[in-house]
């Protein structure tokens, strides 16, 4: 389970929680939220921008 | 607190010079019923108007013999001034005024012998009080958290206008300044043809957003759990209630007041982007939301009234932004705030006259890189000298 981060306003997607609002029950994996979907904070960026955190990738 | 200040200006001594000056805005959204209360005692019905006269003809006069103001908070100063809450607090104040307001103007067109006239400064004061409202709305649900969405629902349920914080989150913000954007207006494109464009467009795009997001949990759109059903569920009760116990007199109130509202967040979207273009690279998507893409204003006056809306640029670039923190950046300017702005959309020609050649200055004089309205592409490429660059397929 891993966390993915806007890197424009820091919103994280955690997988472990998902994120109920968005529709992603807890356990939904990064590469399951659809391509096109946007930051749920700030939309200025997409799924393609976040970076991944956790230490595993830069 | 150890560190040196990254700015020139320690962050500690940082003053915010409007602090005091962010309660005018709960006035203005009280002025309907304050024009109902001099009007009654007074005996002069001009005082109906007050609202309109504030925003067509005071609001720019002000702008005008205040000026602009360019100066930031700086960076080490930002944080404790979004984290302060009293500046939250101003605005979650200013809710159940946009309420009063609306319960006052309805009551008092229906039981006041105004005239016409009358009739209709009051029913113009709660449009553009509904208009503040929607500003409301849009601050607050542009934060994070799940109460402030929710006050974003209830604030916007008094305008009608509970899709717009879906409709502008996830689409506006989305899709801003790209040809597709029902919200962000063309080059060439008059107000009228924009706003018949935007408004059944955004509700369009919100209901079509927030029927993904609930199918993603199983649900269908006709479910209790839909965020615009939920704020218009609000609407129904308060304009229904106001229908059964002041009656039919009020029609002609609510079709005036709900139009116009949403005329004053349609004319600000037209202004806020007129031409702006996110190129597309490479790989087919556009390139990020930046300061370029939106029009600023840094009119002192004007921006008191709609809490930076008109610092607009940083708002687009950063829309989690409170605010109070919003910075003035380098980015195309317009030539006044967003009152005296509104009468020139309201005459295309003026308007054209006035915007188009800072359109072009924003892209060098190159027309191909601007926002066109497509049934005037050619006429416009031809007019700016573009023609033969598109017809070997640029």
């Amino acid at each position: 389970m891993a966390r993915y981060r806007c890197p424009g306003c820091g919103y994280e997607y955690d997988e472990q929680k998902g994120d109920e609002h968005e529709g992603f029950k807890p356990g939904t994996l990064w590469s399951e939220v659809p391509e096109d979907w946007a930051c749920a904070d700030c939309a200025v960026r997409d799924k393609a921008d976040f970076v991944k955190v956790d230490g595993l990738l830069a | 607190m150890s560190t040196t200040p990254m700015s020139a200006e320690p962050a500690a001594a940082y003053r915010d010079d409007k602090r005091h000056w962010w309660w005018l805005p709960l006035f203005v959204a009280l002025s309907p019923v304050l024009g109902v209360y001099l009007a009654a005692t007074t005996g002069q019905k001009l005082w109906l108007w007050i609202t309109p006269i504030l925003w067509y003809v005071a609001l720019p006069v002000a702008d005008w013999l205040v000026g602009r103001d360019t100066r930031n908070p700086p960076d080490a100063a930002v944080p404790s001034l979004e984290s302060d809450r009293y500046y939250k607090f101003l605005v979650y104040a200013s809710i159940p005024l946009f309420y009063v307001t609306w319960i006052v103007g309805a009551w008092a067109v229906a039981t006041q012998d105004y005239g016409w006239a009358g009739y209709l400064g009051v029913s113009l004061s709660v449009a553009l009080t509904n208009g503040l409202a929607l500003v409301v709305g849009h601050e607050v649900g542009h934060k994070t958290g799940r109460f402030e969405k929710r006050l974003a629902q209830i604030v916007l349920a008094v305008p009608a206008y509970g899709h717009f914080s879906a409709e502008h989150n996830r689409g506006h913000h989305k899709d801003v300044a790209t040809p597709d954007d029902p919200a962000s207006s063309r080059f060439g494109e008059s107000l009228y043809a924009f706003v018949l464009r935007e408004i059944p467009g955004a509700l369009g795009r919100a209901w079509r957003d927030e029927k993904v997001r609930l199918a993603r949990s199983g649900k269908g759109p006709w479910s209790l759990s839909n965020e615009l059903l939920q704020s218009f569920a609000i609407t129904a009760v308060l304009y229904g209630s106001a229908l059964a116990l002041l009656g039919p007199v009020i029609i002609p109130f609510l079709l005036i007041s709900t139009f116009w509202g949403w005329q004053f967040l349609s004319t600000s979207n037209y202004i806020e982007h007129y031409g702006l273009l996110r190129q597309k690279l490479p790989d087919g998507r556009f390139e990020r939301c930046r300061p370029e893409h939106s029009w600023n204003a840094d009119h002192i006056v004007s921006n008191l009234m709609l809490y930076h809306l008109q610092r607009h640029s940083d708002h687009h670039a950063r829309p989690t932004r409170c605010y109070q923190a919003l910075r003035s950046d380098k980015a195309p300017e317009l030539p006044s705030g967003y009152p005296l702005c509104f009468t020139l959309t309201y005459f295309p020609p003026l308007w054209r006259a006035v915007m188009d050649k800072r359109v072009l200055a924003v892209y060098g004089g190159d027309i191909t890189r601007v926002n066109i309205q497509p049934s005037k592409r050619e006429q416009i490429l031809a007019r700016y000298g573009a023609g033969r660059q598109t017809a070997t397929g640029v």
